[in-house]
């Protein structure tokens, strides 16, 4: 397999829940908008998407709360079964797995981090990190041993032998995460981890969560609601409406390209400039004269730079080779903010 | 617009319910009115016998083919005669010493006693050690180990055998919907039998004795196994089972790993009622001649030995109360973490130490005898004392005056007088009159269940004995409600009092209802008084309970709006609080209703013309056909009592929004 296959693929993947949903969406035409299916009766929880996330990408998809983002991720590691469509992950289509090798899958291939932790109540943190080993038969040392690294992975070693909720919040999804990343997935889905979890502890949990991703590199879909949670994380984002993918891209092209009104309204609160790296307003073809900045620095990390500056068009490098050049008053216009 | 569509449901369905229920009931006015005047008909008046279909030789044609011709009797009676017989035997060698295997030496008391204070303290703290030990000290300075040992030696082998049934029913009611749909109305019905109707099969299917009265006990406990054990199962978070799935959980490991662990709460809560459900069915077995403390509560107040029933009264309290607060206990324990690289000494200690006083007490009870076994003579019971005080205070002018007074007037102006009304009134028009009730408050489908059910108690040839039934079960509710909702309503106007109320009425929910004649004989003596007495005792209970649970339950919201529109105590309570509180109330009602049923039945030992009391009678026999046909009887009216009351409490929430 090269690196070139996505890790997870869907196409047109469906998701209804009512009566019947096959016999539903078999007889359903096209350009029924979410409002209509539940005028029917039905609920469609994702409404034909299809999407790829590649080796090692982080995908955030956000959308408001019921756009149908957590069972976007539960068809992903079938959790719900799809009502059309197909999903493929590493190129197996999970949908026609016989329930022994889905079970494999998920004890070798997939974790899951839960908004509410999941975590059983009558297990040690201990018990419940080795909980995915022990399932699947692992040695009793070997999984002892394991769960104790994951632990202090995390950093909650010395808790090993509490229970659930003898710990705070912010523990409780540390266990939740290192249960899920005790047996070394490739694929890791987190259904937003931390909006369970107050603000202060929210941003120390996204912190450490960056760490551990810099340190293991794996693929991760990751579910927020939280604009600023989803641009300080994300390779690309997916925004979701009705269960439907509205728009899937580079934050950057997100920001300044919005595909729907819907969109354009989602991202009007953000300060721009935060978001927007040099390297999407190069102009390839250009050149520009002076000192060069970096293409992977944010419009707001160079905002001296810009006022400051008389030059139009200002070089940009990237890792120190010239890519091309950036307008300045593109930049000044993301900087104040000017449509 | 909205008068319109009022307007329009209106003409849709012809009449509301409330007319038919009116007009049912004027047809049976009418009936009884024209029998009064001795114009009715004697066959509209009852069903003449030839009419009546023989149910019973239907019922014994089905069971002598069940037994014989199916062989069931032969699996039934290996198993009462193999390994139960094997597990009581087992138990009851160690608990009082019967010469069977292991044969060991009886356990001395006081070991017992020692460990179980230390089970207490480990799952409640000095107050449940205190408890705990006490009990079991109680019981052998009383003089009465051995009968209590009898009771617990059933009770260990029933408890945990319906536990286990009711698990493994509750599981597959829960996977399966069949099993559920098939399990719901065998549970409901079994819920409403009343208990000779277990004893008898008992005694035919699985031998008499020891055996009999296990099977009867697992069989009345089990029903709350399997509903909390299904509710438990439906109630695991989401999350946690997909955690289990992503884990990459079998089926089997999702089961033992996930789902149980996860219902503990709710299935410690099922294994609460299971015990106290045992111990109130072991106490009962004694009208099957199983000896224990029941056999010696009924000899005792058979003689009028009043002295020695309030002493075991006293022991079967305290060992209901010491079963519940104990199990109780269990399911509000939950495990607590030890440091890392803790002893395995420290870990285990409660039950080392268990383990180390149960040793110590039976080797000192190898050398001192008092601390294995108290005999009758060393005993400290105070039976021939307490008797004479008792009857010493009955004797006074002024407590005879009164239980004197009070057996007057309830008898001849409220007892007799409404029996003989609701004997007289025609075997339809009573019919009439339940379906009325039946439909003005349940509406159409408990209607209908009241037609078929009454039609079958009118047509089964003991509807004499079903209304005498039923009038004891009416009159003492009634009191019950007149006495018990003033009580309620007082006792919620204040945190402290509900509290205490409620305490009061929890302990006295786990007393076995056999306990429940001892006060009523003491009284008013075998007497027809004492049956309604005893009932309007044990019915009361729910009835406050649910009556002070309900009026709490207030919204704060609701009755602060009722404060600052200024209304008086009284308004807010006839506007606010009582509306509010009706469905809950309701629901206690519906209690009080079949927890009466059930006394009914126990007071035939008292003496009463009623189902109960032909009931008592089949137990003597085999006439297992009679049997079930009267315990259908009672089943089926505390049935249609049960559907109308409930089904009207569930439209009065959703009303409410509650
Ligand atoms: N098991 C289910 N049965 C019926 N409807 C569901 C179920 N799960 C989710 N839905 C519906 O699907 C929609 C999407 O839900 P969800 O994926 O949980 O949203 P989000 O995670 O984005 O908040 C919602 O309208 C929700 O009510
Ligand atoms: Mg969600």
């Amino acid at each position: 397999m090269t690196s070139e296959t996505p890790v997870i693929s869907c196409k047109n993947v469906w998701k209804i829940f009512g009566q019947d949903p096959e016999g539903y969406l078999s007889k359903l035409p096209p350009g029924r908008t979410f409002d209509d299916i539940r005028a029917d009766g039905y609920i469609a929880g994702v409404r034909d998407v299809s999407i790829e996330v590649s080796r090692g990408e982080m995908l955030v998809i956000m959308g408001l709360s019921g756009s149908g983002k957590s069972t976007l991720v539960r068809c992903f590691s079938r959790l719900h079964e799809i009502t059309g469509g197909t999903i493929e992950v590493d190129g197996q289509d999970i949908m026609a797995l016989p329930e022994k090798e889905l079970i494999e899958l998920r004890r070798n291939k997939m974790g899951m981090v839960f908004q509410n932790f999941g975590l059983l109540p009558h297990r040690t943190v201990l018990e419940n990190v080795a909980f995915p080993l022990e399932m699947r038969g692992q040695d009793k040392h070997e999984r002892r041993d394991r769960a104790l690294e994951v632990i202090k992975l995390v950093g909650l070693e010395r808790r090993e032998e509490y229970f659930p909720r003898e710990l705070s919040g912010g523990q409780q999804q540390r266990v939740g995460i290192a249960r899920s990343l005790a047996i070394e997935p490739d694929i890791w889905f987190l259904d937003e981890p931390f909006s369970a979890l107050d603000p202060l502890i929210r941003r120390e949990m996204q912190d450490e969560f960056l760490r551990l991703q810099e340190m293991l590199g794996k693929t991760i879909v990751f579910i927020t609601h939280d604009f600023d949670e989803a641009l300080r994380l994300a390779d690309r984002i997916a925004i979701m409406k009705d269960g439907a993918v509205e728009q899937c891209g580079t934050p950057d092209n997100i920001v300044l390209n919005p595909a729907t009104e819907y969109v354009r309204k989602f991202t009007e609160e953000i300060d721009k400039a935060n978001v927007v790296h040099a390297r999407i307003l190069t102009d390839m073809s250009a050149t520009g004269e002076g000192a060069p900045v970096e293409a992977s620095a944010t419009i707001h990390a160079l905002a001296k730079l810009l006022v400051n500056d008389t030059r139009d068009m200002i070089p940009v490098v990237d890792n120190g080779k010239a890519i091309g050049a950036m307008p300045r008053k593109a930049a000044l216009d993301i900087l104040v903010g000017a449509d | 617009m909205a008068v319109l569509s009022t307007n329009q449901a209106l003409t849709r369905v012809g009449y509301s319910d409330t007319q038919i229920a009116s007009g049912l009931f004027c047809v049976a006015l009418v009936l009884t009115v024209l029998q009064y005047s001795g114009l009715l008909p004697s066959w509209l008046h009852r069903i003449p016998e030839e009419w009546v279909p023989p149910f019973a030789v239907w019922l014994d044609a089905a069971f002598i083919f069940i037994r014989e011709d199916l062989q069931l009797e032969k699996l039934t009676r290996w198993f009462a005669e193999g390994p139960l017989q094997f597990m009581l035997d087992t138990t009851a060698n160690l608990l009082y010493g019967k010469r069977r295997w292991p044969r060991f030496e009886q356990i001395p008391w006081s070991a017992i006693a020692a460990s179980a204070a230390v089970l207490g303290y480990y799952l409640g703290g000095w107050r449940l050690a205190l408890l705990a030990g006490g009990t079991f000290v109680w019981t052998a300075l009383i003089g009465q180990w051995k009968d209590a040992m009898e009771t617990m030696s059933v009770l260990i082998v029933a408890a945990p055998l319906a536990f286990l049934i009711g698990l493994l029913v509750g599981i597959a009611a829960w996977k399966y919907t069949w099993v559920d749909r098939a399990v719901r109305p065998v549970l409901s019905v079994l819920q409403t039998l009343p208990f000779f109707t277990y004893l008898l099969p008992a005694v035919i299917f699985f031998k008499v004795g020891p055996t009999a009265g296990a099977v009867a006990t697992i069989i009345y406990a089990v029903p709350p196994m399997i509903l909390m054990t299904t509710l438990g199962l439906k109630k695991v978070s989401p999350e946690v089972i997909e955690a289990g799935k992503m884990s990459g959980c079998s089926r089997w490991q999702m089961l033992r790993h996930v789902y149980v662990p996860a219902a503990r709460n709710e299935i410690l809560v099922g294994v609460n009622q299971v015990i106290m459900l045992c111990l109130a069915m072991v106490v009962l077995t004694a009208f099957i001649g199983m000896p224990g403390l029941g056999a010696k509560l009924l000899a005792m107040m058979g003689s009028f030995k009043l002295g020695r029933s309030f002493e075991i009264g006293v022991t079967i309290v305290l060992l209901a109360v010491t079963l519940d607060r104990l199990s109780k206990a269990w399911v509000v324990k939950l495990p607590e973490h030890f440091e890392r690289g803790t002893r395995w000494w420290v870990r285990h200690k409660y039950a080392l130490t268990a383990l180390a006083v149960f040793v110590f007490f039976t080797v000192l009870g190898q050398f001192v005898g008092w601390f294995a076994e108290i005999g009758r003579r060393e005993s400290f019971s105070q039976g021939k004392e307490i008797d004479t005080a008792i009857k010493t205070f009955l004797a006074f002018d002024i407590v005879q005056g009164i239980t004197g007074q009070i057996r007057y007037v309830l008898n001849v102006w409220v007892l007799n007088p409404f029996r003989d009304f609701l004997l007289s009134i025609p075997t339809f028009g009573f019919i009439l009159i339940v379906i009325a009730g039946a439909l003005a408050i349940g509406g159409r489908r408990p209607a209908l269940y009241a037609t078929v059910f009454f039609g079958l108690v009118a047509l089964s040839g003991w509807w004499d004995r079903s209304v005498i039934t039923l009038y004891s079960v009416i009159s003492a509710v009634i009191i019950a409600t007149l006495i018990g909702l003033p009580i309620g309503i007082m006792a919620a106007r204040s945190e402290k009092w509900s509290r205490r109320v409620l305490l009061a009425c929890d302990t006295a929910q786990t007393f076995p209802s056999f306990i429940y004649l001892i006060p009523a004989i003491m009284l008013f003596g075998i007497t027809a008084t004492s049956v309604v007495m005893s009932i309007l005792i044990f019915a009361m209970v729910p009835l406050i309970r649910y009556t002070v649970e309900g009026l709490r339950g207030v919204p704060l919201e609701m009755t602060e709006a009722a404060d600052m529109s200024g209304a008086t105590r009284r308004q807010k309570l006839w506007s606010v609080q009582l509306p509010l509180a009706l469905p809950t109330m309701a629901v206690g009602f519906n209690q009080a209703i079949m927890f009466a049923f059930f006394m009914v039945i126990i007071a035939a030992f008292i003496g009463t013309q009623d189902l109960g009391q032909e009931l008592q009678k089949t137990l003597a026999g085999t006439d297992l056909g009679k049997n079930f046909v009267l315990g259908f009887c009672v089943a089926l009216m505390a049935l249609t009592f049960d559907m109308a009351i409930l089904s009207w409490a569930e439209k009065k929430k959703a009303q409410l929004g509650l």
